[in-house]
């Protein structure tokens, strides 16, 4: 019936570079890879995080068990693909739900993704928190492969560290994301996510999509009333030129980043990104709003951040993620510019920071 | 902002007697909250009647009352104690309504006590229907079509409206849906209409839309009061709406929504609390969505805490009650620290890697007579919850912690009776909600019923139903290993089968070997399951609180440093059921008090989210696992324990001890075989003789025939029942042969292979209980308790007094030196408890247990002596003479506990007591007046006897000579008398005037018209006993307990009663007065 035997051989595996195996049955397109294993401790949103660009070049583990349980629907993509290089899980199950037109595994397998499930996902879970992201190869085909082979592959890859990923998955030319609003928006795609640009509309702003890699001379020859800086994957510090470009702009028009975008502000304004000792994954992370004191309950997904001790005159804080006091959000002192670290587009996660979309248009009224 | 500084003292409501729909959660948040609070400095006034709570302990209030639930009570202790706050959301319903009430009377104002924790306003938005409706309408949520009436008119005028069947009915402010139900047609309509408005407090029923087949969800909310709001925990239900929550099987977090539709579900919740204005605390909100569109509608919120949120708590680690306590009097959920991680703030939503599972436990082989269909109304009397990796894992375990004997979902053996259903009646037990759907839908599916037909039957969602049809079809790929050694050579398949939740127990039934077989082959391939962290964050950050499960696989987490000490296990008590329930929990708890007191590292096991013992800070470590030998030996291993306590958990445990002892562990305090041996009729009937004391002639049968020889040797009457449980499971009075073959071959069938125990019944004895405890040389008795009602009913159901009201010294002395003969005798290390009954001035032994019992914090409380704390430290080596316990403690007060029963959820079911037990939970009073304790106790159980008025009487005839001088003194006290025809003439011709009624078959008005035109105010009954009740007097006493007429069945609960009444009439009104104080009256 629903292939026992398939899933307990535990024939594909997922191998760490720093030799731990874990093993279990394939379920996606059953093609290999190398990629970057991390975490998500949210427990519903797996179709949001599979078409989330910011995962490009990862493996993500989904601590959630149970998964693939509401199935799959063209409402919930956050992008226009899939760009993360595998899936690990523990659990598979058929979808129900009244929403559902396709099962997890065709999806993944539509999309030529691969996904392990079966996997002790704790115990990778805390390897990764212990020990910090990690490069892996994942091995779901029928190729002949040893383990340590596998190992052997996964430390030769380069990893993410100083690649530009947000070329690979950025849009090829510019579109126009909706017709109609108050404010003109243009936002730098460096993997952007389509709930931010649901939140953007929502908040009567029309906006321009532009590429990464697109200038200062480009946005501001759109003529915007702001420009927004997406989230995207990898390093920020491989993105040097949307730095300059940032840098270029603040001042000139009003400005608005989330994740990516806040440590390319950040950086931009001269502030010092590093990573941290446990990144975050989750959807329960608490993030005190300084302005407002009020705690708002977050989606994030970073391992870096501003160091709190190097942040220049210019910028303030305005967030603190009130687990580890790190820095989540920063607003120019005397420029209309701000960004936020954590995911208030949510997606999956929860809505409590809806509200910056406003504090954005509010930038841009002043 | 921190605490508030201008509140001093707090006062706290627990929720009373366990009964339906309220159990032991609220001992576990009363608990968190007093321990809270008290951390902070307050100081806590805490009432509650219910002495088998943890938190009545002397030692979590500053002040402890307890007293009666009622206002006029809470209104003296108010008076008394000026405190500056009342905090009601932490004890349930009852809490609730008690401080509505003080609010609503003024009483509240007048002392300027201040609610805290959730205002008048914000209850009366959450629990007024009509208010609630207008208030979710007004932030846009949907509601199904309804209306509420506070008549019959205007119920019909609604119903028409609404223009559709079934309808819901529910009252407005009663606990656990009492009184409502879903009506099909007119004349249930009716019927249900007519109980939900007598049941609700304020005359009020909502009817609407029906929602059957829905799927039904729930989020606990925390909030504080600067707006910070989380959702701590989300839960699905497997069984549709149409199922009360307390009696579905539930799984946490939810299973079936996108992350948007969980979002919009967790926005409108938060919009919920605002605009209810719940200021600080949790509550949780209940939700349906329509299956095939998604409409979601609001069902309800309460602004409390509640059986979900002990759950929740449980589920996810984080403390609701304790957290809801710190908010309440002013912190914010940022200023508190998540304990799990002990670096993190509360202010945040756990997230889990597991699932839980809640199975709800039913005892309706007790009440035959009830419907066991499932409703709106709660009828589920405990629970049980797992923890697994995986969903399957989950729900094996909780089914195989449910103490019903079940190995997990089937593969136990114990499916003949839903495998053999034709397929008409298995689709009809399908389609009806009940307590073993869950293997009904098993037997359907081994019969090759899909997923989509079981869907249509059941509405359960194909989620869920695929899991089962997958655990059923995998039954098969077990079998398919052919032999234990088949499966021991495919390690693969082995782990699989466990990974998929499968006991030992059952893939040695699929196998046709035996458990122990099973545990070895997999010990021989080193299958050893692995042992997560319940971290409320899914591993992102390190856990310092060692709450674990089980799973299985390669990972798992590694044992605790035991920090030098000696580590000893503590077995909880499982699910509560009638017969078991929270007072063993109470010992539980004790022992690992105590026994981290002395320096041991406490490991508890318990599969029951209500209790305080599963609470994550009372144990060192805290196992939430099954009490199945499987599942404790390997935590017993991990742990590398030096010791297990089994005689704290009730029966549970007990019945594992032999089996532990076999695997190897060392059961501490009194000996397995000892334990056993008090159950050995053979030996203990040697025992008693060699002590000198008397037993009721007995005989031991196999067989039915046997038993009618020995009833034939002994003489009728004759109490009846199996051997080996507790509770009185199967037990009963039998004064016929006719009867005694019935009840033997029913015997049979609840005890499965052990011999059928009959005594000689000695009627009108008077019956002891006697707890004592011993350090193995030394034997100092805690108390002996003398019962109201006569020897024949359960000693669980009757009310007993402490100091005996009619023992001679003579005979206590001489009950005390039995009782410390059989402690000898049996060397028993430990508590012992010792049934005796006495009759014209001779001593019986009934039985006796060496194990905590029922009666052991009731003791504890009359007496101001830690029993189980000091029984647990003797276990563990220590002696009384050097705890300092040595002397017997005499109170210079009187002791009353009272049973309560849950009748009034099972209307048509005979409420006469007898030898099985029926009764949920108990209430104690104190005073230094006899007859005040027992009227106050009769208060507090709900059987409020009202101060003048019209009685009704009709006994049996034994009783009737006994009647005139009772009725007499009614008569003084100012009661007007109505009795049948036979009571009436005796009274007569006694020169006491009474009124006359029909009996119900003669004719009218008689007395159920009495009943229901409210012209009666109290019955007292008392029916030969042993003989079928007569179907009048059913209806009778049945009625009234619907009525809420307080009913009296017993002449010596009379006796007392009207003791009480004369003493209340001199007295003019109750005194209060708490434990602390009564204990400082005892002199040592």
């Amino acid at each position: 019936m629903l292939h026992w035997k398939e899933r307990r051989e535990r024939a594909a595996f997922l191998a760490l570079a720093n030799g731990a195996i874990f093993r279990g049955w394939s379920f996606g397109a059953p093609v290999d890879t190398v990629g970057e294993a991390v975490f998500n401790t949210g427990m519903s949103g797996y179709q949001e995080i599979v078409t989330d660009p910011s995962y490009a070049g990862q493996f993500v583990t989904l601590t959630a068990p149970e998964i693939g349980n509401y199935g799959c629907n063209p409402q919930d993509e956050e992008s226009r693909g899939l760009f993360l290089n595998g899936l690990v899980i523990h659990e598979l199950n058929e979808p129900s739900n009244f929403r559902s037109e396709e099962s997890l595994a065709d999806y993944l397998k539509r999309n030529g993704k691969p996904g392990i499930a079966g996997v002790d996902t704790r115990r990778l879970t805390l390897m990764l928190r212990d020990e910090g992201s990690q490069k892996a190869y994942l091995h779901t085909s029928a190729e002949p492969l040893t383990e340590a082979e596998a190992v052997e592959r996964a430390r030769a890859w380069e990893g993410l560290d100083g690649q530009d990923y947000a070329a690979r998955v950025t849009t090829g030319k510019p579109y126009e994301w909706n017709s109609e609003g108050e404010f003109h928006v243009v936002a730098f795609d460096f993997g952007i996510k389509y709930n931010i640009l649901r939140g953007l509309a929502a908040n009567n702003m029309r906006v321009t999509v532009l590429p990464a890699a697109a200038t200062a001379e480009d946005a501001l020859a759109r003529n915007p009333d702001g420009v927004f800086l997406s989230n995207g994957p990898a390093d920020p510090a491989a993105v040097g030129y949307a730095i300059r470009t940032i840098r270029e702009l603040i001042g000139k028009v009003p400005l608005f980043g989330i994740c990516l975008g806040h440590q390319l502000f950040g950086l931009a304004s001269g502030a010092e990104c590093g990573r941290l000792k446990f990144g975050h994954h989750g959807c329960n992370h608490p993030v005190r709003n300084l302005l407002t004191n009020r705690v708002e309950i977050t989606s994030q997904n970073h391992n870096f951040a501003l160091k709190a001790g190097a942040l220049p005159a210019t910028l303030e804080v305005t967030h603190i993620n009130l687990n580890d006091n790190t820095i989540e959000g920063v607003r120019h002192r005397t420029e209309p510019a701000a960004s936020v670290q954590f995911h208030p587009e949510a997606a999956p996660g929860p809505h409590d920071s809806f509200s910056l979309f406003q504090e954005f248009r509010k930038l841009m009224e002043r | 902002m921190p605490k508030r500084d201008d509140i001093r003292k707090i006062m706290l409501i627990g929720s009373g007697p366990i009964v339906i729909g309220q159990g032991c959660e609220f001992d576990y948040s009363g608990v968190q909250a007093c321990k809270a609070l008290k951390r902070e400095g307050f100081e806590v006034v805490l009432v509650n009647s219910n002495p088998a709570t943890i938190m009545t302990d002397p030692e979590f209030a500053d002040r402890t009352y307890i007293e009666p639930l009622t206002a006029d009570i809470l209104h003296e202790i108010i008076r008394r104690e000026r405190p500056d706050a009342l905090l009601p959301t932490l004890g349930g319903q009852t809490a609730l309504n008690l401080a509505m009430e003080l609010e609503k009377r003024g009483i509240l104002e007048r002392y300027q006590v201040e609610l805290i924790g959730a205002t008048a306003e914000a209850i009366e938005r959450a629990e007024d229907r009509q208010l609630f409706k207008q208030c979710m309408l007004g932030i846009g949520l949907d509601l199904p079509r309804s209306g509420s009436a506070h008549s019959m008119a205007e119920a019909q005028a609604v119903a028409s409206t609404i223009g559709s069947w079934p309808l819901i009915i529910r009252p407005g402010f009663t606990l656990g849906g009492t009184g409502g139900g879903i009506a099909r047609d007119q004349k249930e309509f009716e019927e249900i209409v007519r109980r939900g408005l007598d049941a609700s407090m304020n005359s009020e029923v909502l009817i609407e839309e029906s929602l059957l087949g829905w799927k039904e969800f729930e989020m606990e909310v925390m909030r504080d009061k600067a707006g910070n709001a989380v959702i701590v925990c989300s839960i699905e239900n497997l069984d549709p709406m149409g199922v009360h929550t307390g009696d579905s099987i539930t799984i946490a977090p939810i299973q079936t929504l996108t992350d948007r539709e969980y979002q919009a579900m967790r926005d409108d919740s938060l919009a919920v609390m605002a605009a209810i204005g719940v200021e600080t605390g949790g509550s949780n909100v209940q939700w349906a969505v329509n299956p095939e569109t998604g409409r979601r509608i609001i069902i309800e919120m309460n602004p409390r805490v509640s059986r979900s949120s002990a759950l929740a708590s449980k589920a996810t680690g984080f403390p609701i009650a304790k957290i809801a306590a710190l908010l309440a009097v002013g912190y914010t959920l940022d200023e508190l620290r998540n304990d799990i991680t002990g670096s993190t703030p509360s202010c945040f939503e756990p997230s889990l890697d597991y699932v839980v599972t809640k199975v709800p436990r039913f005892t309706f082989e007790k009440f035959p007579m009830a419907d066991s269909t499932l409703g709106t109304q709660m009828k589920s009397v405990g629970e049980a919850m797992a923890i697994g990796r995986n969903l399957k894992q989950s729900l094996q375990k909780a089914l195989r912690s449910l103490e019903t004997g079940r190995a997990g979902f089937g593969a136990d053996g114990k499916d003949g009776k839903f495998e053999s259903m034709d397929d008409e009646t298995l689709k009809a037990e399908l389609i009806r909600p009940n307590a073993e759907r869950i293997f009904v839908i098993r037997a359907a599916l081994k019969r090759g019923w899909n997923v989509e037909t079981l869907n249509e039957l059941t509405g359960i969602d194909p989620y869920f139903l695929r899991h089962l049809a997958e655990l059923a079809a995998f039954e098969e790929e077990i079998r398919s290993a052919g032999t234990l050694a088949g499966l021991e050579a495919d390690r693969p398949l082995f782990l699989q089968a466990k990974e998929l939740g499968y006991s030992d127990r059952q893939i040695a039934f699929l196998l046709g070997t035996t458990e122990l077989e099973v545990r070895a082959a997999r010990r021989r391939i080193g299958l050893e399951p692995f042992y997560g962290t319940v971290d409320t964050c899914a591993g992102e950050f390190e856990a310092i609180t060692p709450y674990y499960y089980s799973a299985w696989g390669e990972g798992g987490e590694p044992v605790r440093d035991h920090g030098g000490r000696k580590t000893i296990m503590v077995l909880g008590g499982g699910p509560n059921r009638i017969g078991q329930g929270i007072e063993f929990d109470y010992c539980c708890c004790h022992a690992a008090f105590a026994l981290h007191k002395a320096g041991y590292e406490v490991v508890m096991v318990n599969s029951n989210p209500e209790t305080v013992s599963t609470d994550y800070d009372t144990s060192d470590k805290l196992y939430f696992e099954p009490l199945t030998l499987e599942d404790v030996m390997h935590i017993y291993e991990r742990e590398s324990c030096s010791g297990v306590i089994v005689q704290f958990g009730g029966q549970t445990p007990l019945n594992l001890a032999q089996q532990l002892r076999a695997a190897g562990a060392n059961v501490i305090g009194t000996s397995p075989d000892d334990i056993d041996a008090a159950e050995d009729r053979d030996f203990f009937k040697q025992l008693a003789s060699r002590i000198g004391i008397r037993q009721p002639e007995s005989g031991i049968a196999h067989s039915v025939d046997e038993a009618v020889a020995i009833a034939e040797k002994i003489g009728y009457p004759l109490l009846v029942r199996p051997s080996f449980v507790l509770g009185g499971r199967g037990m009963v009075i039998v004064y016929k042969e006719k009867y005694l073959r019935k009840f033997v071959e029913e015997a049979a069938a609840v005890a499965e292979g052990k011999p059928i125990l009959i005594d000689r019944f000695l009627e009108d004895a008077t019956e002891l209980d006697v707890d004592c405890i011993s350090d193995g040389k030394t034997t100092v008795i805690g108390a002996i308790l003398e019962h109201v009602e006569p020897a024949g009913i359960h000693s669980g159901d009757s009310a007993s007094v402490i100091p005996p009201m009619t023992l001679s010294k003579e005979i206590q002395e001489q009950v005390r030196e039995y009782a410390r003969a059989f402690a000898r005798e049996l060397h028993v290390c430990g508590l012992m408890n010792m049934q005796l009954a006495v009759k014209d001035g001779e001593i019986y032994i009934i039985e006796v247990n060496p194990r905590a019992s029922r009666t052991v914090p009731f003791v504890s409380k009359a007496t101001g002596v830690p029993l189980a704390a000091l029984a647990a430290r003797c276990m563990a080596g220590e002696t009384l003479e050097s705890l300092g316990f040595t002397q017997e403690v005499h109170i210079p007060y009187t002791a009353v506990k009272e049973a309560v029963f849950p009748f009034v959820k099972f209307p048509g079911v005979d409420i006469v007591l007898s030898p099985e037990m029926k009764s949920t939970g108990e209430v104690m009073s104190l005073d230094a007046e006899r007859g005040l304790a027992y009227l106050k106790s009769q208060l507090a159980a709900g059987n409020k006897l009202p101060p003048a008025g019209n009685v009704f009487i009709s006994l049996r005839d034994q009783d009737k000579p006994k009647a005139v001088k009772l009725a007499e003194k009614l008569v003084k006290l100012g009661y007007n008398l109505y009795a049948t025809l036979g009571t009436s003439t005796l009274l007569y011709n006694a020169g006491i005037k009474t009124k006359a009624v029909f009996r119900i078959s003669r004719g009218r008005p008689n007395i159920l018209d009495l009943i229901r035109e409210k012209e009666i105010q109290w019955i007292i009954n008392s029916s030969e006993s042993g003989a079928e009740a007569m179907v009048d007097e059913i209806r009778m006493r049945s009625g009234a307990v619907v009525s809420g007429i307080p009913i009296t069945t017993t002449i010596a609960g009379l006796t007392a009663a009207i003791e009480g009444l004369a003493d209340k009439a001199d007295f003019g009104r109750f005194e209060v007065c708490s434990l602390q104080e009564y204990h400082r009256h005892i002199h040592r």
